[in-house]
């Protein structure tokens, strides 16, 4: 029995192999689920068949997959808009699930003779529990500051990096102690308590705008909590699965520093949003406007138009609207594409998941550093949502806090549209070049209604 | 590696013939499995690909039934292996979902044009 479990881990190991590398394109992507579904039912039948597992368990068990299973069919109902929640949310429940397995192992191998765990055991067991709990509550931290119940803006106070390193410090020291001798079994008490505080205190000073990066590092945290857990049952399907995760949270977020220009710790002890220095001397540049109905003459004229999205615009609503211009511009042979910055939208890849809703052709999502050498041949830009992503501050303003960031070079195409409620300065408060340049025409109003008026204006003079 | 002819190696608590090395070794090899195939994912599919690790995270599942199933020396241990179920079940089967959802979203140009 016990070679078929171990047969059945290693084909679910690689199957969860094939779902990820079927990932790399949305025509093979669907297969990817599948391959994933059936690693994990392969996973759960082989533990299942497992003889250690007492037949009297098996209907609390089925009653615990029907509720989680109750509970999850509604998670995936969410708007898009909200996939940045519920991921975070995810991660919280996966962190959680490893925390109390955790738990229970720590507190079996002293009831029952034979089980002594072992310093290395020791040692994995104390990384599951401390990386499940963080995850935990950084998660729920994480999920509430993107629901908007927790305050979005980074909350600091004096001397917290201290205060946080140090709370690392005290729970890393526990678990050694642990580890050397696991008698000292009132110290484990003192590990969780650690690791949920240090999961909150770890997300507080992150503000809304790192969000991406944050979310990424959760998922390689839960991954990586896995892999723990894999250690500690000498399982090597959880270590092998949990390392594909663990793997696939360090790329994302390494992938989300660089489009900010940023680095782990920074984003993590930074605290941006916060050191904005108001550099207001906007008040003697001027802006030109136009109307909508000025704007869609000026669309009519062009031959390539690049679209800038923002999470604004996802905000307003208006991706059908954009789908609509979309319609309007290519029916008239016009050449529509979409530059997507990186980190756009709330989560990695957050952006082209909301315009695949709106049906606008992935084939026409193009990426930062595809769309940028075409630039200077685009006839009109127009900005929708989008603030930071476009500012060329970035590329030469030393003083700007995001000088360094790689950006779409919407300024240098021949027209900027910009839609925009208002001159305020955005999310993270930073004043943008690209308004008052010559070449740009600021379309005001809200997003959906603006692009609403462009699509009426098109499709009247046709 | 537990081998079939010791029955005890099948409750994962005993600690007894383990062999850690081996464990390193899968997770080193998985690592740089994992870190080569994530990098060829399409950035467009980022979202996707996120869901889809948070269900495949969800292996947790695999040790919580194995706690929550077997006999211990009190049920409050089975009892904390149950919740684990829920939580980690909820992840798969949402996880799963939400990302078939997704990519089905995803779709070529129409050849009209």
């Amino acid at each position: 029995m016990s070679t078929w479990i171990q047969i059945a881990y290693l084909v679910a190991t690689a199957l969860f192999i094939f779902s990820l590398k079927w990932m790399n394109s949305p025509e093979t992507a669907r297969r990817g689920v599948f391959a994933g579904v059936a690693a994990m039912l392969l996973a759960v039948v082989g533990t299942l068949i497992n003889p250690a597992i007492m037949a009297s368990n098996y209907k609390w068990i089925a009653l615990a997959v029907v509720i989680g299973s109750a509970i999850g069919v509604p998670l995936s109902w969410v708007p898009l808009t909200a996939v940045p929640q519920r991921t975070a949310l995810s991660h919280a429940f996966g962190g959680l699930a490893v925390g109390l397995v955790g738990v229970s192992e720590f507190y079996i191998s002293f009831s029952e003779p034979g089980l002594e765990l072992g310093y290395f055991r020791t040692a994995a067991l104390c990384a599951e529990v401390l990386l499940g709990f963080l995850t935990f509550t950084g998660s729920l931290m994480a999920a509430g500051k993107l629901q908007e119940i927790v305050p979005t803006r980074p909350i600091t106070y004096k001397g917290q990096n201290i205060i946080n390193l140090g709370l690392l410090a005290f729970a890393v020291i526990c678990c050694i102690v642990l580890t050397i001798d696991a008698n000292y079994k009132f110290i484990f008490p003192i590990i969780i308590f650690l690791a949920l505080l240090f999961g909150v205190f770890l997300i507080m000073p992150i503000g809304g705008a790192d969000m991406p990066t944050v979310i990424s590092i959760l998922n390689s945290y839960a991954g990586l909590s896995a892999v723990a857990m894999g250690f500690v049952m000498d399982n090597k399907l959880l270590i092998a699965a949990g390392a594909l995760d663990g793997s696939s949270g360090l790329i994302l977020s390494i992938i989300m520093c660089k489009a900010m220009n940023r680095s782990f710790t920074n984003v993590l002890f930074g605290a941006f949003g916060k050191v904005q220095a108001a550099v207001a001397d906007s008040a003697k540049k001027t802006v030109k406007s136009a109307t909508p109905e000025e704007a869609a003459q000026i669309m009519e004229q062009a031959s390539l138009v690049v679209i800038v999205p923002g999470y604004g615009m996802a905000v307003a609503q208006a991706q059908h609207r954009v789908r609509e211009l979309y319609d309007q511009l290519t029916k008239r042979g016009i050449t529509v594409k979409f530059a997507i910055h990186p980190v756009a939208g709330r989560m990695p890849g957050h952006m082209n998941v909301l315009l695949a809703e709106a049906d606008i052709p992935y084939t026409d999502l193009v990426e930062m550093d595809d769309i940028n050498p075409e630039m200077p041949q685009v006839d009109v830009v127009i900005v929708v949502g989008a603030n930071d992503v476009v500012n060329p501050a970035a590329r030469t303003n030393k003083s700007s806090p995001i000088y360094g960031m790689p950006i779409i070079n919407a300024d240098k195409a021949k027209t900027v549209l910009a839609i925009k409620r208002s001159m305020n300065p955005g999310f993270a408060g930073i004043e943008n070049e690209l308004y008052y340049a010559d070449k740009t025409l600021m379309v005001f109003g809200d997003a959906k209604a603006v692009v609403g008026d462009l699509v009426k204006h098109l499709s009247g003079s046709n | 590696m537990a081998g079939e002819e010791s029955p005890d190696t099948v409750r994962h608590a005993s600690g007894q013939g383990m062999d850690y090395i081996a464990t390193l070794f899968v997770f080193m090899l998985t690592t740089f499995i994992g870190l080569d195939v994530i990098r060829r994912v399409s950035r467009l599919l980022h979202t996707p690909l996120m869901s889809l690790t948070n269900a495949i995270s969800a292996i947790a599942v695999v040790g919580s039934i194995l706690i929550a199933g077997q006999q211990h020396t009190e049920y409050k241990f089975n009892l904390l292996g149950l919740v684990a179920i829920v939580a980690s079940v909820c992840n798969i089967v949402s996880g799963f979902l939400i990302t078939d959802r997704m990519l089905k979203m995803f779709k070529k140009r129409e050849g009209n044009r």
